[in-house]
């Protein structure tokens, strides 16, 4: 089936012009420049529900990140992002609301998160695959369960409120500020990550991918790497619960569940897993797919009532749709498509 | 004292449960090496199938029961043939997250069920109620039910493994699935047979549950108890997933009794934890030597 897959793939490359890669290069920078402006003025024309929903697109993609790093680039599972996502919006929430700003509330949602981050990356440099998923899990129902019981800090099950971005005199408290942050901290992180792969780090992480022992004969301190990349994707899934706590206004414990850990994963294998595109990919996925499906829905039943199981049912399937059938994800999908297109032109 | 000894009644009775499920895990991963994170899901099928026979069409309980094991074993194998047989040979991970899809879908389904949805029901078995004391220690009918069918189902399983020519077949695929289908032994069945079983424990795992809690959609989230049972216990053994869902089981009334409100919900996490720091491979994981 993989070698269907492949050959398919390989398919136009070898019997299209040469054209292809510098084609596809140059119709993947005319998109994103497209979507980036598309991006830029969408408040001026809307500022609604999906300006909304385009800032979780946003934050979930900077968490995506940081798990596209450990898993996809490092090979280390994590069954429990959330926690680092808690952790982070918990910990800047208690910062602004004890009056030292948002400068220091973000910087602390990411202190917290990659400490919290590289205290797991101690036990779990010596655990891999299946035990390292398990302690991971484990790991986010502890966290879970002292956001739900240190009242003191994070309100217990009521939850908080999170207060409104202050910097200086100025308030940052309407949908399109917090949207214009999330996007910005979105290049940021997107432009980290895409240089970490080239860095001798990043390498290094691809190494312990493919072949951890090799990694180590050939001079790669694997655990010191394997901690970077706990570290790294710790503290942007930090940064996302900062502005997840922000976007939303109120956190509470019950937001920050094994489901919110799975969801992340979902999204970086539909999305593709390995490439920084299939994590933007998969976030869109997440957040707007259920969105649509659910008003297609209504179309046809004439009714707004929510329909419980889509959302699970909706990754569930894609899910193994992807992985039978299409393993590398929209972003393969979209390669294709951009080959294909890129043939089509120079023809 | 009694007020201990209560608490470790209670708790292996909640504990069994977890071994019931632990074991699916273990009969699986032992046999195809997958890591069926969907193992919480089909218990909560089974407890789902189990209400609608006996309160919806009002059959006795056991037979409601049995229908519901049935079923979801069958649904168990289905599955091993759809979809897990064309994945074989693919990474671990891969396979793992193809659970992970699946155990999305049980959920899905049942949600979208009319007569199941997102709705709490409850599932009242026969003995609901009746009491019998030892020496002072109150032990209620259903979990001395429970702690007898688990234990009984558990010795059946290991004499199944240990004495049959199915159960040697089932044993060598663990040890070497192709020098075993060299062998005259057919993998192909044999998985989907082990798929069945495991499955047909979780759905008893949530027939037994079911009186004793509730029947929700959400109730597969318990099943993830079990995965602490089944590290404890040494992901390979089914005696051990026996022993660690006892442990967790006891260990989290223990805790609900005497430690301060919360820690017994993570407790079992915890143990885990302490466990792997220790030994990463579990604690009768044997360490992995590859070679290059």
């Amino acid at each position: 089936m993989s070698r269907k897959s492949d050959a398919a793939a390989a398919g136009p490359a070898r019997s299209g012009p040469r054209t292809t890669i510098a084609g596809l290069l140059g119709w993947q920078r005319w998109l994103g420049m497209v979507a980036l402006i598309a991006l830029a003025v969408l408040p001026w024309l809307h500022s609604g529900y999906w300006l909304s929903q385009l800032t979780f697109v946003a934050i979930y993609a900077i968490a995506g990140f940081g798990l596209q790093i450990l898993l996809g680039f490092a090979g280390q599972v994590s069954l429990g992002q959330a926690a680092f996502l808690a952790s982070g919006a918990y910990a800047c929430a208690y910062v602004e609301r004890i009056g030292l700003g948002a400068p220091l509330g973000f910087l602390a949602a990411i202190a917290v998160a990659t400490a919290l981050g590289l205290l797991v990356a101690l036990p779990a440099l010596r655990m891999s695959g299946l035990y390292l998923a398990i302690a991971t899990m484990s790991f986010g129902f502890i966290v879970e369960e002292v956001a739900s019981r240190w009242t003191s800090v994070t309100g217990g099950n009521a939850g908080i409120t999170v207060p409104a971005i202050r910097i200086g005199g100025m308030s940052l408290g309407q949908p399109w500020q917090i949207y214009y942050l999330s996007w910005a901290f979105f290049l940021v992180v997107f432009l980290l990550s895409a240089n970490l792969l080239r860095t001798p780090a990043g390498r290094a992480m691809v190494a312990i991918r493919d072949s951890e022992i090799a990694a180590r004969s050939s001079g790669i301190r694997v655990s010191r790497i394997k901690g970077v990349a706990f570290g790294l994707s710790a503290a942007f899934a930090g940064l996302a619960g900062a502005l997840y706590g922000h976007a939303l206004g109120f956190i509470s414990p019950d937001q920050f569940t094994i489901a919110m850990s799975l969801d992340l994963l979902v999204m970086i294998l539909i999305g593709g897993l390995g490439t920084l595109r299939g994590v933007i990919f998969g976030s869109v996925f997440l957040v707007v797919s259920p969105e649509l499906f659910q008003q297609l829905i209504g179309l046809f039943t004439a009714g707004n009532t929510e329909v419980a199981g889509l959302r699970p049912f909706l990754f569930g399937f894609s899910l193994i749709f992807v992985l039978l059938f299409q393993p590398n994800g929209i972003d393969a999908l979209v390669t294709r498509a951009g080959e294909w297109l890129a043939t089509a032109r120079s023809r | 004292m009694i007020a201990f000894l209560q608490q470790i009644v209670s708790g292996s009775a909640v504990g069994i449960v977890y071994a019931l499920v632990a074991l699916g895990f273990v009969m699986v991963h032992k046999a195809t090496q997958v890591f069926n994170f969907a193992q919480g899901e089909l218990m909560m099928l089974g407890a789902f199938v189990a209400y609608t026979f006996i309160v919806l069409f009002g059959l006795p309980f056991w037979l409601g029961g049995v229908i519901a094991i049935a079923s979801v074993a069958l649904f168990g194998a289905a599955l091993d043939r759809i979809l897990l047989r064309r994945m074989v040979g693919t990474k671990p991970f891969t396979i793992f997250m193809l659970t992970v899809g699946i155990g999305f879908c049980i959920r899905s389904i049942v949600m979208l069920v009319p007569i199941w949805g997102t709705e709490t029901y409850s599932l009242p078995s026969p003995l609901q109620g009746k009491v019998f004391s030892l020496g002072g220690l109150i032990i209620s009918a259903d979990h001395a039910v429970i702690l007898l069918t688990a234990a009984l189902v558990t010795a059946a399983l290991f004499a199944f493994f240990q004495f049959t020519r199915l159960g040697l077949a089932m044993r060598a695929i663990s040890q070497n699935s192709l020098a075993a289908s060299y062998l005259g032994v057919r993998v192909d069945s044999l998985f989907s047979i082990v798929w069945a079983l495991s499955a047909a424990a979780a759905a008893l795992a949530g027939v037994m549950l079911a009186p004793l809690s509730f029947v929700h959609s959400d109730m597969g989230q318990i099943g993830l108890k079990a995965i602490p049972a089944a590290v404890l216990g040494g992901f390979d053994s089914l005696p051990g997933a026996l022993v660690g869902g006892l442990i967790i089981g006891i260990v989290e009334a223990l805790a609900g009794f005497y430690l301060p409100e919360g820690v017994k919900d993570v407790a079992a996490y915890i143990v885990l934890l302490v466990v792997l720091a220790v030994k990463p491979r579990g604690l009768f994981g044997h360490a992995d030597v590859k070679k290059v």
